[in-house]
């Protein structure tokens, strides 16, 4: 029943509409003047908010497709992952257009001077080269192997977006403490995966999954 | 969101805020409820302006004054503020201290003092002048506002209860009751938030008890029945729902201090050379306004304070 679901033609296009949701309503939010007496803010944290829960959304793909079976969900993790990095643009996008408004030496002192900047800087960054790899022409000009390995790269930008959350929050970081705890779960379920306790769990992993072609790490 | 039927006795929007004061997003909501779309959305949008409090009466305009149409709208001094006992948004104050019931209300007197013991609240400012004073007010996280706050100079309570010549400091404390103020459950801050100025500060002609804004009773959110307003230093100086000031000798610790020393000090002058370690301090925005705008030094009022801090290294003593 489930499969049906997420094998019929129109589930791609109510992924796409779920992702966008949240960019409709915060437009809806911003013409009704309902984005409080600090729009920009409100806009930024929305943002940042949407573009973390995304990221973890694409990584918990792989996890949910291990546990539950559901190979059919691996359809969704590419554009899971774009979306996480487009609302991550938008974020950065508009801390240098509205926040900064293109304060160029600001925004500098910023990235090098305030380090939880500094590290958002550097989760950006690191998913340019995965969003301009994610096509399957790029895949497969790259070979999957070594495809694989740069996609794994998610991992740690996974990590040093909640830490940018983390970092940035005040006094009150149950919020950012959940995010952690998400991640360490969808993480850790890869590392289990990768080193099993005993070698004959191993040698069956690898048993099961040779049929479509993925090999150990490789299906991570 | 909160959704408010409009009763026939509830103030309009535009006793309340003057329409001069409308910045572009307001003028976009009317815009909105002009067209067909806006029809239906716009009288619960209108509803959600600030409800009016009890005018308070007497109330002396004083020489700190700023032009009307600098002043933040009341209800983004209302809705935007941060005040940990009722949550840790911005939103969550107003919408969590609705229930909250200032009065009765008791302050206690202590310390190095000569009339200490237990104040009501009307005994406590009823001998003082209310006064409007028109000030800016800058948060430590980079925004800001201009609000009309009326009280009375902290300078004449003071004098009022007498300190000792041993007191050298006036320590502050906000009510501790986790049944009316909720997140006080929650271990965001070590509770109850305390504050503390030195003398010399405490008796500054700026430094007020703030029991009201735009003329009426403080609201809830904002502190009531009585806080401080210290319009040099950044706003988490500003102590909300006071229930105790003490008179001390030694410096008073204070609550950001303790929970943050690196980035919070016992001083919080507005200072725009002196970078939080997370943020830079050289800007602000003026909530309302799109551009930020340059920080000044002692948030505008050096005449009256710089000389406290004459000869202090200020990026030390931040």
């Amino acid at each position: 029943m489930f499969r049906t679901l997420l094998i019929h033609r129109l589930a791609k296009p109510a992924v796409h509409v779920l992702c966008l949701a949240p960019l409709v309503w915060l437009a809806w939010r911003g013409f009704s003047g309902d984005l409080g007496a600090n729009p920009i803010e409100a806009i930024n944290r929305f943002l940042g908010d949407w573009a973390l829960r995304l990221l973890l959304i694409a990584l918990a793909v792989t996890p949910l497709r291990g546990i539950f079976g559901l190979n059919e969900l691996a359809r969704f993790r590419r554009m899971l992952g774009l979306y996480a990095f487009a609302y991550v643009s938008l974020h950065l996008t508009n801390y240098i257009a509205v926040d900064q408004f293109f304060d160029w030496g600001e925004i500098w002192k910023d990235i090098v001077k305030r380090t939880f900047i500094t590290v958002g800087m550097i989760a950006f960054i690191l998913l340019i080269p995965l969003a301009v790899t994610s096509t399957k022409g790029m895949s497969k000009r790259l070979g999957g192997l070594r495809w694989q390995k740069l996609h794994q790269v998610v991992y740690g930008v996974g990590v040093l977006g909640v830490v940018h959350f983390y970092m940035m929050v005040k006094a009150d970081v149950r919020e950012p403490l959940i995010y952690a705890a998400i991640l360490a779960f969808l993480l850790g379920w890869r590392v289990v995966k990768r080193f099993p306790r005993n070698g004959a769990s191993r040698k069956r992993e690898k048993k099961k999954s040779l049929p479509d072609g993925q090999v150990g790490a490789a299906s991570l | 969101m909160l959704i408010k039927i409009t009763k026939p006795s509830d103030a309009k929007t535009s006793e309340i805020t003057p329409q001069s004061l409308f910045k572009d997003r307001r003028r976009f909501i009317k815009a909105a409820a002009a067209t067909g779309a806006g029809l239906a959305v716009g009288p619960f949008l209108m509803a959600q302006e600030a409800e009016a409090g009890a005018k308070l009466l007497g109330i002396q305009k004083s020489k700190w004054q700023l032009p009307e149409k600098e002043w933040t709208p009341k209800e983004d001094v209302t809705e935007y503020n941060n005040f940990y006992e009722f949550g840790t948004s911005k939103e969550s104050p107003e919408r969590n201290a609705k229930k909250f019931k200032p009065k009765p209300w008791t302050v206690k007197v202590e310390g190095e003092v000569d009339k200490p013991g237990d104040y009501d609240f009307e005994d406590l400012v009823r001998p003082h002048q209310l006064e409007e004073r028109v000030y800016r007010h800058r948060c430590v996280e980079a925004w800001s506002m201009v609000v009309p706050w009326v009280g009375i100079p902290l300078a004449d309570v003071i004098k009022r209860m007498g300190p000792t010549s041993k007191a050298k400091y006036v320590a502050f404390e906000t009510l501790f009751d986790p049944e009316r103020m909720p997140f006080q459950t929650s271990s965001s801050l070590d509770w109850p938030y305390v504050e503390g100025l030195r003398m010399d500060e405490a008796m500054n002609p700026l430094t007020l008890l703030v029991t009201g804004l735009y003329g009426e009773e403080l609201p809830n959110q904002n502190g009531a029945p009585i806080r401080l307003v210290t319009p040099w230093k950044y706003g988490f100086k500003g102590i909300k729902s006071i229930v105790k000031i003490s008179f001390t000798e030694k410096q008073p610790s204070t609550t950001w201090n303790k929970m943050q020393p690196g980035e919070y000090g016992f001083y919080a002058n507005v200072n725009p050379e002196v970078d939080h370690p997370r943020w830079s301090q050289a800007k602000e925005r003026r909530i309302g306004d799109f551009l930020k705008s340059k920080t000044l030094m002692f948030n505008g009022y050096a005449d009256e304070v710089a000389s406290l801090y004459s000869g202090m290294d200020l990026a030390e003593n931040f």
